[in-house]
């Protein structure tokens, strides 16, 4: 199978960005992005299809597997992980990768993300205490824990954008594990801290739904989170 | 003020920075990526502790047993002790950071691994890493907040900075911009395996390639038992690597076996009849191997987990059975998969004392980078077990050894890069690549060692880019430990020398870098504190 693959790329944030075709061939039926992108940078030298050499394309990967989020960057125009992209499964055989757009970028696919590790610094995303987690809410608990933070949800969230107020559904899963767990003083003040940069700029359509790659269901998170701020937090010991 | 510089913030990196928060002891926590990026969270079917929450009367005593024999009586008998006994605690501690593992009531529910009798893996369906390193990161967290732990999240080690055999601090990279900074104190590494060395043929990420145990190398650190490399018996390959299939699929009730004359042979059932399909790896791995070979038998391997409950799959297994027809497009419910050994886990590395010590002083290393408690063949569920105790421990000396030690001022005169992320390869040449894979398999001769070592020797003469050289001489240290071990034990089967030999061998191979060439020496183990060791080790594993 041949493919064209078309990157936007940019030597920096300052640099103006532009589109690179490279042809990959490959037998490999089950052959992803990350695959055709790994194997791009051992060529020596890179040329693109019109013979011309090119710098290696800057990219993050890590676990090649859909477990780290590392990847994350829009194929065929959704945001998606790079390892888990398999070729064959997108639309024609020519695919075009760019970069997440809501975050800074530092070099042609590679991101800014520590915006959404600054949000949960900020949330207050930790137990004060210890607090076991018991076979109750087990299901939820281990769904919340299972967020890659690779940034594909705030992606097409209609509301989120870098430095708002405004932390999206990167935030809400891991949070929602601690509001369930919580009570109490620091309960409070997640609640708050919830309402403020999650619950009120929240549309709640749900564009994020099944964009998340993890497959976390989201909006079972959302509804107990919700509903632990609002009321539930009232029936809790 | 004193702070330790963290290495690496998988499992272990987090374990010893929550430690060190928790004692009012500041630190760093410095690298490529952030936590949720590091291997630990690939780990899948769970951790062991002697918790006994399935009535079936388990102790850490028979932990330690079974430790000790599935690593083949190589590992400090005090370590692993310690880390036994100690288990229980840690997961329970886990529990209470809130890790949702599967719980009954609010003890952790157990289930079956390899090498192990009784149940006493801990686990949260097949992702078992990812929900610990959840609970981890957000208990440190707090302290990121609080100021005692200071990420470095786009930051590689560059340069361990060695002062009159005494560590004193680091280099450390922006792989944003690559600015160098240069950190004093002591230093605690915890940077995973060496991945760089088998592109494509390990389970792991590579973002692990071993450079920092190379540099450590280089700069005089003892390297232990480099030759036994886990080949895990059930992975498949999917583009760029091996994907595991976790030891849980066996755990619940998962069968291998080989198409023999028309009929499926169980071949680990029928051979192995005391453990089966779950006997320790090394053993396991070695037999996918053998039985290919065998009259009338086929050249594939399969995991027969088709009778397995509808339950099973539903609260145990979901994911797993998600992620083979993801990757495979097989549902393992309705078919059986072809699977073969690959890379997995490196029981050697850095070289440590009970204390988690490396031979220079104020330098530490825990987690897989290190070489503790798993000897010649890691039991599945004793490696995050390994991370968070011995990140733990390996904090709780360092607190010790620096909190009163004097340190020079901190001088951070950054050395300013040109601006553009820093771009390595993530292994060594394909050339270098094919010799170790070649000579380091599951079946080993001082014949392919030799040759193997005289090529890479080769290659590292010819190699100029300073950081491929280093991983070159890693390589090297580990085939001269391969070949010097003539031996049989645990992941190292030599086909020339196929005994096991206590005599000359139930020893650490040291490898060590001395004057621009590489030694490597067979050193004692440790004599278990107030026991009198050996014969009744021996006797031990007659009975088996
Ligand atoms: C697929 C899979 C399944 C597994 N399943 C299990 C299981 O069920 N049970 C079990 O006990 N074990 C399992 N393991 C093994 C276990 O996951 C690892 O051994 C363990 O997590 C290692 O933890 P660690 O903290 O030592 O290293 P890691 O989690 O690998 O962390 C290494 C850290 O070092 C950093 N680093 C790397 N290089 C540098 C550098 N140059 N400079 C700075 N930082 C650097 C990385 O970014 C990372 O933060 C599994 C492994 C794999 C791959
Ligand atoms: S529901 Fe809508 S507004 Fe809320 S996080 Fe998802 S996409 Fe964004
Ligand atoms: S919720 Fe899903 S899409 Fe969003 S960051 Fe987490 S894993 Fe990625
Ligand atoms: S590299 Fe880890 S999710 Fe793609």
């Amino acid at each position: 199978m041949k493919y064209l693959i078309e990157i936007k790329r940019r030597r920096s944030e300052k640099d103006e960005p532009y589109f690179q075709t490279f042809e990959y061939e490959t037998e490999l039926e089950s052959a992803t992005a990350a695959a055709a992108l790994a194997e791009l940078n051992r060529r020596k030298p890179l040329r693109d299809i019109n013979g011309a050499e090119c710098e290696r394309i800057v990219w993050e990967c890590s676990c090649m597997q859909k477990k780290c989020g590392a990847c994350a960057m829009v194929i065929n125009g959704r945001p998606q992980l790079a390892c888990a992209a398999v070729l064959n499964e997108q639309k024609g055989s020519k695919i075009k990768i760019e970069p997440l757009s809501k975050f800074p970028v530092i070099a042609d696919l590679y991101v800014d993300r520590s915006i959404m590790f600054e949000a949960l610094r900020q949330i207050g995303a930790w137990l004060d205490e210890e607090k076991r987690a018991g076979d109750k809410n087990n299901e939820l608990l281990y769904e919340a824990s299972r967020c890659l933070q690779c940034g594909c949800c705030l992606e097409v969230c209609p509301n989120f954008y870098s430095g708002g107020d405004f932390s999206g559904m990167a935030a809400l899963v891991p949070v929602s594990r601690l509001l369930e767990e919580l009570d109490g003083k620091q309960s409070r003040s997640l609640r708050k801290q919830y309402g403020k940069h999650i619950y009120n700029g929240c549309g709640k359509s749900l564009a994020c739904r099944n964009i998340c790659p993890a497959g976390i269901d989201i909006e079972k998170l959302m509804v107990n989170s919700n509903s632990v701020m609002l009321w539930k937090h009232l029936f809790k010991k | 003020m004193n702070r330790i510089n963290i290495i690496g913030s998988g499992l272990a990196g987090l374990s010893a920075a929550l430690t060190l928060a928790e004692n009012g002891m500041s630190c760093r926590l410095i690298s490529p990526m952030p936590s949720e990026r590091a291997q630990s969270v690939m780990a899948e079917g769970g951790i062991n502790a002697a918790l006994d929450t399935m009535g079936e009367n388990d102790s850490a005593e028979q932990h330690f047993e079974d430790t000790m024999k599935g690593g083949v009586f190589l590992a400090d008998p005090n370590a692993v002790w310690g880390l036994c006994s100690d288990a229980p605690a840690i997961v329970n501690r886990l529990c209470d950071l809130g890790a949702a593992l599967r719980m009954q009531g609010s003890s952790p529910v157990l289930r079956n691994f390899g090498g192990q009798k009784k149940k006493r893996t801990a686990y949260a369906k097949s992702s078992t890493g990812k929900i610990l390193m959840t609970a981890l990161i957000d208990a440190v967290r707090k302290y990121e907040v609080s100021g005692l732990v200071e990420r470095y999240a786009n930051h590689r080690l560059e340069e361990l900075i060695i002062e009159s055999s005494q560590c004193r601090g680091v280099k450390i990279k922006n792989i944003r911009n690559g600015d160098i900074i240069p950190l004093t104190g002591a230093v605690l590494l915890a940077v995973g395996g060496m991945n760089s060395l088998f592109p494509g043929l390990t389970t792991g990420t590579v973002i692990n390639t071993g450079d920092v145990t190379a540099e450590a190398f280089f700069k005089g650190a003892e390297l232990y038992n480099l030759e036994f490399i886990q080949y895990h018996p059930t992975t498949v390959s999917v583009p760029e690597k091996r994907c595991l299939i976790s030891e849980a699929a066996r755990g619940e009730g998962g069968r291998l076996f080989v198409m023999r004359n028309g009929e499926p042979w169980y071949f680990m059932e029928d051979k192995y009849p005391e453990y089966g399909n779950l006997s320790p790896r090394d053993v396991v791995s070695r037999e996918i191997e053998l039985v290919k070979k065998e009259s009338g038998c086929g050249n594939s391997v399969y995991l027969d987990m088709t009778k397995l409950d509808s339950n099973v799959w539903k609260n145990k297994l979901s994911d797993l059975r998600d992620e083979c027809i993801e990757l495979l497009g097989k549902d393992p419910a309705a078919e059986p998969i072809e699977v073969s050994p690959g890379i997995h886990y490196f029981m050697g590395g850095i070289g440590v004392d009970e204390k988690h010590r490396t031979n220079i002083k104020g330098l530490y290393a825990a987690g897989e980078c290190a070489c503790q408690y798993h000897g010649a063949n890691r039991l599945g569920g004793n490696s995050m077990l390994g991370a968070v105790y011995g990140g733990r421990i390996a904090a709780l000396t360092a607190m010790e050894e620096n909190r009163q030690e004097q340190q020079p001022e901190e001088k951070t005169d950054i050395i300013k890069g040109d601006g553009c992320p820093v771009m390595t390869e993530s292994s060594i040449s394909a050339e270098a690549a094919g010799i170790l894979k070649d000579s380091l398999g599951i079946f080993r001769s001082e014949e392919k060692l030799t040759k193997a070592l005289a090529e890479l020797s080769a290659l590292y003469e010819n190699e100029s880019d300073p950081v491929m050289k280093k991983r070159l001489l890693l390589g090297r240290a580990v085939l001269l430990s391969a070949s010097e071990r003539r031996e049989s034990r645990g992941a190292h089967t030599r086909t020339d020398y196929p005994d096991r030999n206590d005599r000359e061998f139930r020893k650490t191979t040291v490898a060590l870098y001395k004057d621009g060439n590489v030694v490597v020496s067979m050193r004692d183990i440790p004599v278990k504190r107030g026991q009198a060791d050996e014969i009744s080790d021996r006797d031990k594993e007659k009975k088996v």
